[in-house]
């Protein structure tokens, strides 16, 4: 069981490091940031199994649905539209590059 | 002896998953490895699932209800994502990143309702710090979900007005204390009562959409970004709850870098979070200031503008939302290589909170081709105008209006701006005379150096691509 103090201190340590890991991003990643962090928690999912599993009686099962269903949602969707945004930047240098060889 | 060796497998398992998404987000810091962040990220993601399913916590018949009907709720999630995610236009970005945290809000409150449901039916309690954390996880769920729907709404335009009630602060007020009352009731009272917790997370969906409701369109990117956080800080207090140390650490991590990004943005705009949520601004003054604004707008030919972009030395390009909304991105990409091509300077200004969210444009340019060298930001640009020929405003209005710098009066006085109007002449691309989208007079449009080219933003920049050409 994860609780008392050590949960305060996995609560704290986590907290600086969000803090500190995108203390330095350029704002050009500003959005596809949040886009993958918003994929981060979709390991919401994981949460939202382990609560269908010992879900009992119909509105237990249906609440559980719903929660699978939307975190499922959250971590495909974020996942998809995080990595279309990244992808324009990662061909970004190679065009340059080519534009660069051109002229 | 098996079991224990599961566990523990499953155990590390998520605890290497908290950690890549962890090293993923550090590497999203970065252009060059942000594809690889992301990718790792989703790795760690996909183990993390697959584990779960042979956790004991789960431990399912093949046949069980339970289990069917979780992969069908899996396949219809994922599919209903994957492919509205696929098909987004890159413009409505903003609102989709709005929906999925929606729905990871929604699933944290729907974690806690299940397992408050579990204690209303007489399941025993793992004691009241759980109770307090579900509690909280849910409320902060709730919001984020109908939070993020509303914002979904307004910016896909489906909602265009920003609604405000009579008294709506006493009436958010309100709803916040009874969603306390019910909370300390469910979390603290002797038994949890089904009909408490119902009316709790009732009340705290109505709150989420009460709370946004009144935000206008220009303060949605912080907004959602506080959303995504929020849904973050839901899901490592669910996290607490089912004893999952995947879903603390990850949960966390993302409810305090979004935070720092909510507070970037709001400095960004030079407005307070709590002036974001608690006031509304271009709803209810707007178009009624129309007071002493001198000059007039003059239009101008494309030709015209054509020829004094091509003979000049230095042009920088102005974008906003509207570039978006008329998909002129790529255009622009062709004209500032012609411009290029001629030898003039062009560079790219984009203010932060340019578009529905900071770094919009840069994704939008980015996926035209431009080099992200030219691409600049305010503080890097603001310089650079009173050298610049021309400064060619597409799409933009908020962010370039002057009257953030000399009416205090103003809703927007002392957010920073792009002083495009230093630049020798001002050529703004617009499809109306209207207002922009908070409702302010621009007194850039009614300068000596602003010339307006009316026009669709696509249209418009095939017309002075044309116009270049012809020279």
């Amino acid at each position: 069981m994860i609780e008392g103090l050590p949960a305060l201190y996995i609560f704290m340590l986590s907290a600086f490091t969000g803090y500190e890991v995108i203390s330095r991003v350029p704002v050009i990643l500003h959005t596809p940031l949040m886009s993958g962090s918003n994929f981060i928690h979709g390991i919401v999912l994981v949460g939202a199994m382990i609560v269908m599993g010992h879900a009992e009686g119909a509105l237990e099962l249906t609440i559980g649905f719903i929660a699978v269903a939307l975190a499922s949602g959250n971590a495909v969707g974020g996942y998809v539209a995080t990595v279309r945004m990244l992808e324009m930047f990662q061909t970004k240098p190679r065009v340059s590059a080519n534009d660069a060889g051109e002229a | 002896m098996i079991d224990s060796i599961i566990n523990f497998g499953i155990d590390a398992i998520y605890f290497i998953t908290a950690g890549v998404f962890i090293i993923g987000l550090k590497q999203m810091s970065s252009p060059v490895t942000a594809h690889r962040g992301i990718v790792w990220a989703g790795i760690a993601m996909v183990i993390a699932t697959l584990a779960t399913f042979g956790s004991p916590q789960i431990s399912l018949e093949i046949s069980s209800i339970n289990l069917q009907l979780m992969l069908v709720a899996m396949v219809a999630g994922s599919t209903v994502a994957y492919i509205t995610a696929k098909r987004v236009a890159m413009t409505d970005m903003p609102q989709m990143i709005a929906m999925y945290n929606g729905m990871g809000g929604g699933a944290a409150a729907a974690i806690a309702a299940v397992e408050l449901v579990k204690l209303s039916s007489g399941a025993p309690s793992h004691g009241l710090t759980i109770q307090i954390l579900a509690v909280l996880g849910g409320v902060i769920g709730a919001v984020a979900f109908s939070g993020s729907a509303v914002a979904f709404a307004k910016l896909q335009g489906i909602m265009k007005k920003t609604l405000r009630l009579p008294m709506h602060q006493v009436i958010n007020i309100g709803l916040l204390i009874a969603v306390c009352v019910f909370g300390y009731l469910i979390a603290a009272g002797e038994s949890v009562k089904f009909e408490h917790v119902m009316i709790f997370f009732a009340l705290s969906i109505v709150l989420g959409v009460m709370v946004t409701l009144p935000i206008g369109g220009a303060d949605m990117p912080v907004v959602i970004s506080l959303f995504n956080a929020l849904t973050g800080l839901a899901v490592a207090f669910e996290g607490f709850v089912l004893n999952n140390a995947a879903m603390i650490v990850a949960g966390t991590v993302v409810g305090s870098s979004g935070a720092l990004l909510t507070q970037l943005m709001a400095k960004a705009m030079n407005r307070p979070i709590s002036n974001v949520l608690f006031s509304s601004f271009g709803s209810d003054g707007g178009a009624a200031e129309e007071e002493d604004i001198e000059g007039s707008m003059k239009e101008i030919q494309a030709n015209d503008a054509a020829i004094m972009m091509a003979y000049g030395q230095k042009v920088i390009i102005v974008p906003g939302y509207g570039m978006a909304v008329a998909q002129a991105q790529h255009k622009l990409k062709e004209m500032g290589d012609l411009l290029e091509a001629r030898g003039i300077d062009v560079k790219y200004a984009i203010h932060p909170v340019a578009g529905r969210m900071p770094g919009h444009m840069n994704v939008l340019l980015a996926e035209a081709g431009v080099d992200y060298d030219n691409i600049l930001d305010l503080e890097e640009i603001n310089p650079e105008f009173p050298t610049a020929d021309v400064a060619l405003v597409i799409g933009a209005n908020d962010v370039v209006n002057p009257v953030a710098r000399s009416n205090p009066d103003s809703p927007i006085y002392g957010m920073p701006i792009l002083d495009a109007d230093h630049a020798q002449n001002v050529i703004v691309i617009k499809r109306g005379k209207g207002a922009g989208f908070s409702g302010i007079e621009n007194h850039l449009f009614y300068a000596d150096n602003t010339q307006m080219l009316y026009g669709d933003g696509k249209k418009a920049v095939a017309d002075l691509i044309a116009g270049i050409k012809l020279l």
